[in-house]
């Protein structure tokens, strides 16, 4: 079972249900950091280090003696990432895509494809869950790749639950944690900032025909709209997370509110449960 | 000689754009008649990412030696010092204006990116 954590707004508590609904669960899991440009899951899932790997992608280099300058890479690049001055390719490494076209269409074999360094993964292990982040560079703007191989991790999971947390937004980096997910949690808030990017991710994840449901975090701040506009699109509300202040503190703590506040173990126990019904009974959202 | 200035319009009397990737136009002055074209830049205006190196293969398939604009950053930079043209600096309203600030050698020469990427 994969599951995604995902909002449109930023700071709406991705992070927060991601670590501790992995904590809530019975069994070994998986949780996949794809908020590359800053994983902070780390915080919480502290434990030891098992490996860690620099990541690169394949940019290409130029063989000048070789080039006729005929700028055929020029114009198949759809990144911009080639200019030909002169009569010789200029490449841009930081805004290539690593697609690979301009070797492909070379009429002189004059590419060739070299690594280039965009950021790191890690794995670490706390207690039961195994934790993979990607970090992005910085000043490196190409998240995608490197979402990628932070979920080629899964491969080796063996049918264990994972939990990937994903990027704020609705571009590709969100787009791309949340592909063949089983399911999407989105977590907003009960606000008109909140409601507005809710609708936009809720777009995005019925384009992509994932089932998903929402969990209200901070209920109790702002008003009643997220939950108006839930029940008029027929989404399910998974879960709902109080505006409480002794939460707030845990987490700026470091802290599991799972460990420290055991009032609020069903509930995540409870989101587990909804999040399963989603799962095996499709009973979620559709797109 | 072509002298190629970032404009917000198609006349001299346009506003001077003080950005190079994400200029509207490009006003191609000859300085030799005084006549002039233009190129519509909407496309990168618009492009989601290398807006300034595309912008600068613009300018240098246009066959303008000189570009003056507000501020070049460094991929566009890149470009249009390899295919050999000067940058100039202008702080100008109009292209007009910028165009007699050229011609009166009152601009400071760029021999380098002076801003970060998208510095607006």
């Amino acid at each position: 079972m994969k599951v995604a954590i995902a909002s449109g707004k930023g700071g709406t508590g991705k992070t927060f249900v991601t670590v501790n609904l992995a904590r809530s669960h019975m069994h070994p899991l998986v949780v996949l950091d794809c908020d590359v440009e800053e994983p902070n899951s780390n915080l919480f899932l502290t434990g030891e280090l098992v490996a860690r790997h620099r990541y690169s992608i394949m940019v290409p280099q130029v063989d000048e003696s070789a080039c006729t300058g005929c700028r055929i890479c020029a114009d198949v690049c759809e990144f911009n990432a080639i200019a030909v001055i002169a009569g010789k390719p200029l490449v841009f490494e930081d805004l290539c895509h690593a697609c690979g076209g301009c070797a492909v269409f070379c009429p002189q074999e004059a590419m060739t494809e070299v690594p280039h360094e965009i950021g790191t993964i890690t794995i670490r292990q706390a207690g039961t869950v195994r934790l993979v982040e990607g970090l992005l560079d910085v000043g490196k703007a190409l998240a995608v790749p490197l979402v990628r191989a932070v979920k080629n991790y899964e491969k080796s999971t063996e049918g264990k639950t994972i939990l990937l947390d994903a990027p704020p937004g609705t571009s590709c980096p969100m787009v791309w944690t949340i592909g063949d997910c089983d399911a999407v949690v989105l977590v907003a808030e009960p606000t008109a900032f909140g409601l507005h990017d809710l609708q936009l991710a809720v777009d995005t994840v019925r384009e992509v025909g994932i089932p998903f449901g929402v969990v209200i975090n901070k209920d109790g701040l702002g008003d009643a709209r997220v939950a108006d506009y839930c029940q008029e699109a027929g989404i399910p509300i998974l879960g709902k997370i109080p505006h409480d202040r002794q939460i707030a503190q845990a987490y700026a703590n470091g802290d599991m509110v799972v460990d420290s506040l055991p009032q609020y173990r069903q509930l995540f126990t409870r989101l587990w449960t909804s999040i399963e019904h989603l799962v095996f009974s499709k009973g979620g959202s559709h797109g | 000689m072509k002298v190629a200035f970032t404009a917000a319009g198609d006349t001299l009397d346009s506003a001077f754009d003080s950005r190079f990737g994400r200029a509207e136009k490009f006003i191609i002055y000859d300085m030799e008649n005084g006549t002039f074209t233009v190129i519509d830049n909407g496309q990168n205006f618009q492009a989601a990412q290398g807006a300034g190196i595309q912008s600068a293969q613009h300018v240098v398939a246009s066959g303008a030696q000189a570009l003056v604009t507000g501020h070049l950053g460094p991929k566009a930079a890149k470009v249009i010092f390899a295919a050999g043209i000067a940058a100039y600096h202008a702080d100008a309203k109009t292209v007009g204006e910028a165009v007699s600030m050229y011609k009166s050698k009152a601009l400071k020469p760029l021999r380098d990116a002076d801003v970060e990427g998208h510095w607006v």
